[in-house]
Formats: C-alpha cells, structure tokens, sequence
C-alpha cells in the first residue's frame, strides 16, 4: 500500500510505514540528521530532523513519524529551522572548540550542520564536561567523550549488526554518557575490537588509534579492495597517504559484508610497511660461485642480488634438475594468500613449463 | 558453499554449525549469524566439543567428542528417518542410493550414538526435531569437519543431511563450507591442486589435457601429481629435488614442523617467493620479495565463489615485485633453453602486461569462469561462479533444480576412529586451530602492532579441573608433548574446552607452534592431515 503526502508543497508517494525522513530522501528532500542511520534503528534522539507536520501538536521527528494520506509537511518551516539551531547551539556548548586539530576535521556531521545552519562555537558557555581525553588504552579504539554528540549510532552498530551489545548510556541528564560494559574497558567488556562503532560514528569521539595523527581523514586516498584474511571476502577502502596506508574504512557498498569487517581487516594492515618487508632478491652463495650445497657456512650465506641474476639463476637450477631427474622431481606450492590470476599463473608453470602435476597449496592446512 | 552468505543469513530457518568456530574465524559472518538469531529469531544448532562464542547464540549445543562426527550425523538422520521426518518429494526426484543410506542408518540407533558421541540421547532427537521442523536449514562447516582421517567422509554425510531434509538448491540450505583464507578458493579453482587444471577440469582426461596441451603448447603429464603432504616427506625419499613456494609456510602451517625441516634442508633446491623472512625462508637456497595484497591489482574468489577485485594501493617496497611479474621471467627464462620444448599455442606465451590479460586467459580456458573479466568487476557487476558468458550473470546458488551431476547421490559413510586417540602415555587429545587477532602461520599478523597487543603469545585451552589436576597455578606455564615434538605455553584455564581437551594455535613461532606435536596422519582421499586430534601428554612446567 502506498500513501500520498505533501512535502514542501509537492506531492510525494510513499509506502505505508515509511517515516517522514525516508519519504523525503525517496523524493530528493534533504531533512538533516545526527543520530540516524540508514542501516540503524531510529530513536528519535537528537532531533536535528524535526519538521512541521500540519495539524500536528508540535513539531515531529522525521525519522520517526510515520506518513499517513494527507500528510502536509514542512520540512524548512521558520520553526523547525530555529529548533534545529538550537539544538547546535546546544552540542555545540559543550564540545571543544578544537575541530583545527581534530582527525575528522573536514569528515564531520556536526561540523557539516554547523556549517549549513551558520551555528558559531558560543562565546561563553554553559556547563561543559571535563572527561580525560583518551580513557581506555584499547589498541585499536581512541574514545573521546568530550567530543561525543550521544547520538548513540555506536550503541546501536554494536547492538544491532555485530550483536556484541559493548557500548550502552550510564546515567541520565547531563551526566548520560557512553560506557562500555558497565563502565570499564571495552575488551573486559567483551567487546571484539571490529570498530564497527568507529565506523558509526559521526564526530571524532571513537577514532582508529593506529591512524591518530597519521593524516586528515579527508586527506587521503582511498583504494577499494578486498580483505586479505579470511574466505568471507569483505570489501574495504584503504587509506592511502604519502604512498602509506594509515587507515582502512568500510563501505556501505561492500557486496557481502556492507560496513562490517573484523578486527584483522580494519586494523590488521601495518604488516604491509612493516621493516621485515623483503626487499631484495637474495641467493646463497653457492650458487653465485659454483660449487655444493651445505659446504660451510660461507657458502650457504644469504647475499643480496639484482633480479635478472636471482631469476636466472633460479631458472637455471629448476631447468638443470627438471632435466636431470625429470619433471615429477620438482614441486610447487602456489598460494592461497596470491591472486587468481597468480595461481593461474603456477599452475601453468608447474604444467607447462616443468611438465608436472606437482602442484598443491595450503587448502588442506 | 553451494549458497551465498546474504541468502543463507537471510532465509535460513535453521543454521546447523559444525566444526566451524564461525565468529573468531569468519567474523563477518558470524556477526551476520548473530543478528539472525538474535533479531529474526532463526534458530541455530552448533555441534562442536569446545564452548566456542558462537555457542552462546545456540538453541541447542551439541558437545560431542572429537572425532565422532559420523555418528553424530549418522544418528541424526536415523532419528529423522525413524520420524519419517525426511523430505520424501525431494528424496524421489532428486537423489539416488536412498536405500543404501537407510540400511547403514540401521546401524547407529541414538543409544548407540549418545554413548559413542557423549551427547544425551535426548539431545539428540531435539536436534532432529529441530532440523526438521526448521526448513530450510543451512549446514556449515570449516576445518573442524575436514581436518580428520575422514574429512572426505564428514563432508559426504552432511550432504547426506541435507538431501534428506530437502535443504539442497534453496535459499537459506546448502552445504556450506567456509573457506579460511582470501583466495583459497580461487587457488583450488585455478588449477592449484595436483588433479585438476583450471575449473576442475581433471588431468586424467584426455579431452582436457588436449585441450590445454594445445593451448600451452607442451606435452603435458597425465598422471595426478603430488599432494603438499606428499611433496614434503618425498623430500628425504630423494622423489623431490627442488621446491618452488610462494607465499606459502610450510614450517608453520604443516603437521609434524620438526619432520618439516627436515624435508626442507633436505630438499636440493629451495625456491621461495615471500613477503617476509617466514620460518621457511631459512631453508631457502633462493628468496625473491614479492608484493602483497596491497601492492597489485587483480581477483580473489572468496567463500561463496564471488569473484572480487583487489586493487593495488601502494608500491611494493624496495625492489620488490608483484607475483605474477616473478613467475613470468621465471618461466620465460626456464623455457630459452634446456630438454623440454613448447611449441607455438593460442596461449603457450608469458608476455603479460597486466593481470586483466591474464583473466582473460583464465576465461578463454576454464568454463566456470568464461564470462569473467576485470572490466565486468570494475563495472561493479557481482559475479559468483558459475560465469558461463560474458553475458551470463554468475551463480549465487548451486543445484536449484538440478545437482550438477543429475541426481544427488547419498554416499553412506561408517564411522571410523581417529588415528591417534588419548592413551595411558598421552592421556589429553589436543585440538588445533586459529583464533580471532591472528590468522595462520601469523606472519602478517604477529607483524601487526595491534594484534599483537591484544594477543602477543600462544596461549593453551585447558579445562578448570585438568588445571586443578595438574597442578596448574602461579604463572600456568604448560609443556604440552606429543610422540613428534614438545611445545610450552601459557595456558589459558577456561570451561571452553571439556576436560581431557586441550585446544592450541599454531600462530607463533618455535616451542610455542602446535604443529611440532600434530599428527601427519592424512585423509586417503583428499591427503588432509588430522590437525584436530592427535594425543599430547600435559604437565606444569
């Protein structure tokens, strides 16, 4: 069933339970929002995305109104303007002034409204919290309360998509803040560090550690790809800065796994500039100067070369063996880590160039 | 997986998990599982002796002892029979060998079972019910059913189950095996196994050989080569002279690590293409650095046969190179001189340029993936084989209508005992496998700082009253010894594992890698070795 309402003077077809806010933005109406997400449950909390419904008693939280034939709505309505004002003005009086040296500087849903809706840091303030800035020594996730709108997006991506329920409110008023567990550090609170919540997260207040201070979030490069770990093949972008990857993100148009990766795809990715990388070709000794395998240890040191002697002499060695013992004497391990394309590649080596079937890999281990 | 991860998470009014430790290993997916349960209400089943977290979502746990797979599958369906509980309709159109099945079922009536598994016979036919009342269900599975003397024969029975329950070529159903690493996949599809070339297409068919005879331009063998667990030991047997690796860690990753090494220095000729200085690479006569998933561009194909592109992001660092540019002057240099001689075919050249090409070849030769192509994955196309044609829009879901061979067959398989079960000597069965911050051999993980924070040394799962037994206080320092090696460890003293057990990973290096004790008892078919069971003595230290 669908129903039929106006939304700024045009009228707008929706299906019966949408809200308010998804019958906007199926129409192109632009309604702002904090503590909504598209893949989250709506609460209604921070009531950026009030409008004006006619008739209505006051005004209504657009992502939570559900639309009914007839429905008039006023989505830039003087009233719903100065609310939404308002409301900055409030977050605002009690977040630091410190966007110049904020990681999200530039990625920022507050500071984006702020923007669209001319809203200045206040001069003087109200009450402010005073939180330490960074309490928990979690690896993976920098928390700033200080910063947090308590949107409670993060409450909701644990609860709701990796199930692990972390992350809750303690207290009410203006002492609610967010705590993981019953207030204690979030691995003790059994949380599975995939900072899903990071992802979710409108402002700076839950920021990759690794990343602090490693460049702008809206300073990087980004290259999607595909998680190098497990089979489940979750897509992700990697952050590139300086020719470095100093963070990977989620995408919502990731085919399997949406915004959700685990704890090796987002942060298990500093092993690629990590100093044990190999960066040489390297042969023993032995082989550059004739001579045995296992003769002394001077023989068999490692030493450095160029590509072109590494990849000739490895030739000639697999060439002298394949034709002195046959092909079946030589075997070959391709890699269940190595692209397709790559394997491809080894198994036409093994079959063609060697001549064996001698081809297997880690499938099995 | 016969289906896809969205549809199984999706419809499935059931999930039998089964040796699958699905959200430390599959996170994504476990979470996915998770939400099911938790917010559509599908009911999940997970047999599996440790206490893994997913348990926790579980409408019934089934703690059976390892090893006893087949009976615990075989009694199932004894019980689903004995209800007329079957899918009847599915059974006639669509299978064969029903009756064969149904005369072995004979054999594993649920006392039997529950004294041979230790699951409570009321368990069990709780677990019956709830399969058959809950269609369609999916099985899945990992290491946990494969990694036995009788892989072959556990994943054989849980296709059993699910052509008796009907499950098979529906959304929500299959047998869904979760593969463990990125592109292992796509290396068992692109011919990275010693029977098969490119999509399956066996090496004993002359047909097939013809067919990429012609199109390498070689005389190629046709007998079926050596399996990893062949090549290792054929090493000191003198069958294997030389090794070409890539990427991969034997030392780390195989069954029996001492006996590993020894293969190694052994083996006349070492070639090992790596990212990093592995516990391999000190057997290496040559290393060549290649680049990792960050430094190239190309696919893998993951668990549910999707293909995917990886883009390259960074430069490789110093000289090193992508892979597929190593093997190519390899070969190309191999092939200027020496006895054996290729002759001019459509596809006998290493002149590639980009990996694009080399999909191409893929696609002209192997039928699964005849219609892929990067320019179809950057056009954002979803693509799960099989592709048949450039036009053809890939296959989430395999056997709808029809098993690809005609008729599912059931195989009826017997229980058989693992190949080295606790003794008076070796009292404890260990079981191995990975957990959630490291991954494998652990040589990318070990050299990531926040993994390594969080889980910085091998810990070992020992039951609370083994601990008690054993005197286990103070620092919890364990020796853990088996009839190929010793480790020593810290243990980690939790009810996860049931007493008797004790459960390592093989993510860390030297005395504290599970492998030096494990068993390279293989599967007869498939040459799997029986990582989760072999006996260990346990003391304090």
């Amino acid at each position: 069933m669908e129903v039929t309402l106006t939304i700024n003077d045009r009228k707008v077809v929706a299906p019966e339970g949408s809200t308010i806010l998804e019958a906007a933005r199926a129409a192109g109406i632009r309604i702002p929002t904090l503590c909504h997400h598209p893949d989250l449950s709506n609460v209604g909390a921070c009531r950026l995305c009030v409008v004006t419904v006619e008739k209505a008693r006051s005004l209504q939280t657009a992502c939570t109104t559900p639309v009914f034939e007839g429905m008039v709505v006023h989505t830039e309505s003087e009233d719903a303007r100065a609310t939404r004002r308002f409301v900055l003005e409030m977050l605002l009086s009690d977040h630091p002034n410190d966007c110049m040296k904020c990681e999200v500087n530039g990625n920022c849903e507050l500071q984006d409204l702020a923007y669209e809706y001319d809203v200045p840091f206040p001069e003087t303030g109200g009450k402010r919290h005073e939180y330490d800035s960074d309490p928990d020594a979690n690896p993976f996730v920098a928390v700033d309360r200080n910063k947090c709108v308590l949107c409670g997006r993060c409450i909701r991506a644990c609860a709701e998509i990796q199930v692990r329920n972390v992350w809750s409110f303690a207290s009410r008023g203006f002492q609610s803040k967010l705590v993981a567990g019953a207030d204690q550090p979030m691995l003790s609170a059994r949380c599975e560090s995939c900072g899903l919540c990071i992802a979710y997260c409108p402002v700076g207040a839950l920021y990759d550690r690794l990343s602090l201070k490693k460049a702008r979030a809206n300073k990087v490069r980004k290259v999607r790809t595909t998680c190098p770990y497990c089979g489940v093949g979750c897509n992700m972008d990697l952050n590139v800065s300086d020719g470095r990857i100093v963070r990977v993100t989620s995408t919502p148009e990731a085919p399997v796994n949406g915004m959700a990766l685990c704890v090796k795809g987002r942060f298990g990715y500093d092993f690629v500039h990590h100093a044990d990388r190999l960066k040489k070709p390297q042969v023993r000794r032995y082989l550059i100067e004739g001579g045995e395998k296992g003769r002394g240890e001077a023989w068999d040191e490692m030493v450095e070369v160029g590509w072109d002697a590494a990849l000739d002499i490895s030739a000639r060695r697999l060439r002298e063996i394949r034709d002195a013992h046959g092909p079946d004497s030589i075997g070959v391990l391709t890699s269940a880590k190595c692209l397709n394309e790559e394997n491809y590649l080894m198994n036409k080596f093994a079959r063609q160039v060697i001549g064996t079937n001698n081809i297997d890999h880690c499938a099995r281990l | 997986m016969t289906n896809s991860m969205d549809d199984i998470a999706r419809d499935a009014a059931a999930f039998f998990i089964i040796g699958s430790n699905t959200t430390e290993q599959h996170p994504v997916f476990g979470a996915m599982l998770r939400r099911a349960v938790s917010q559509r209400g599908a009911k999940l089943v997970v047999a599996d002796p440790r206490t893994i977290d997913i348990a926790e979502f579980a409408t019934l746990h089934l703690r059976h002892k390892p090893g006893t797979d087949i009976l615990l599958i075989n009694g199932l369906m004894r019980i689903i029979l004995d209800k007329g509980w079957e899918d009847k309709a599915f059974i006639a159109e669509r299978t064969e060998g029903f009756e064969e099945l149904g005369t072995l079922l004979k054999q594993y009536p649920p006392d039997k079972v529950a004294a041979g598994t230790g699951v409570p016979a009321e368990l069990l036919y709780e677990t019956a019910e709830l399969l058959a009342t809950s269609r369609p269900a999916a099985v899945m599975w990992a290491m946990g059913i494969t990694q036995h003397i009788v892989g072959v024969r556990n994943v054989m029975d849980l296709a059993n189950l699910q052509m008796l329950l009907g499950n098979m070529g529906v959304a929500g159903g299959g047998v869904n095996p979760l593969r463990g690493q990125n592109n292992v996949q796509g290396a068992c599809d692109l011919g990275g196994l010693p029977d098969v070339y490119p999509g399956y297409q066996k090496v004993t068919n002359e047909e097939a050989r013809k067919k990429f005879e012609s199109a390498w331009g070689a005389a190629l063998p046709g007998n079926i080569g050596s399996t990893v667990t062949e090549m290792m030991p054929g090493c000191l047997e003198g069958k294997t002279k030389a090794l070409y690796i890539l990427g991969e860690d034997p030392v780390m990753s195989d069954p029996d690590s001492n006996h590993i090494a020894a293969c190694l220095k052994a083996c006349e000729f070492v070639l090992l293409q790596e990212i990093f200085p592995s516990e391999t690479a000190s057997y290496a006569d040559v290393l060549l650095p290649g680049a990792c998933f960050a430094e190239k561009t190309g696919t893998t194909t993951n668990t549910e046969r999707r293909i995917q592109m990886v883009r390259k992001a960074v430069e490789p660092p110093g000289e090193a190179r992508e892979d597929w540019r190593i093997t190519a002057g390899l070969a190309g240099r191999i092939l200027a001189g020496g006895k054996r001689s290729v002759a001019a075919g459509k596809h006998s050249n290493w002149d590639y340029t980009d990996t694009a090409g080399i999909m191409a070849e893929i696609a002209d030769l192997t039928p699964s993936y005849a219609g892929v192509s990067h320019e179809r994955l950057e056009r954002g196309e979803r693509l799960q084989w099989p592709v048949k044609d450039a036009t053809h829009p890939g296959t989430p879901i395999l056997h709808v209508g029809r098993f690809t061979r005609g008729k599912g067959k059931f195989v009826p398989v017997e229980h058989v005992p693992p190949a080295e079960l606790p003794d008076d000597e070796y009292p404890f069965l260990l079981s191995t496998g990975r957990v959630l911050y490291h991954w494998h051999g652990g040589e990318m993980t070990r050299r990531a700082r926040g993994l390594l924070e969080v889980y910085n040394q091998s810990l070992v799962e020992v039951n609370p009253d083994d601990a008690v037994k054993l005197g286990l206080n103070g620092n919890k320092r364990v020796r853990i010894t088996s009839r190929r090696g010793r480790i020593e460890a810290t243990a980690w003293v939790t009810d996860r594992v049931p007493p008797g057990m004790v459960f390592a990973n093989f993510h860390f290096p030297g005395d504290q890698n599970a492998n030096v004790l494990t068993i390279a008892a293989l599967d007869p078919v498939s040459k799997i070795p029986e990582y989760k069971i072999c006996a260990v003595k346990v003391e304090a230290v």
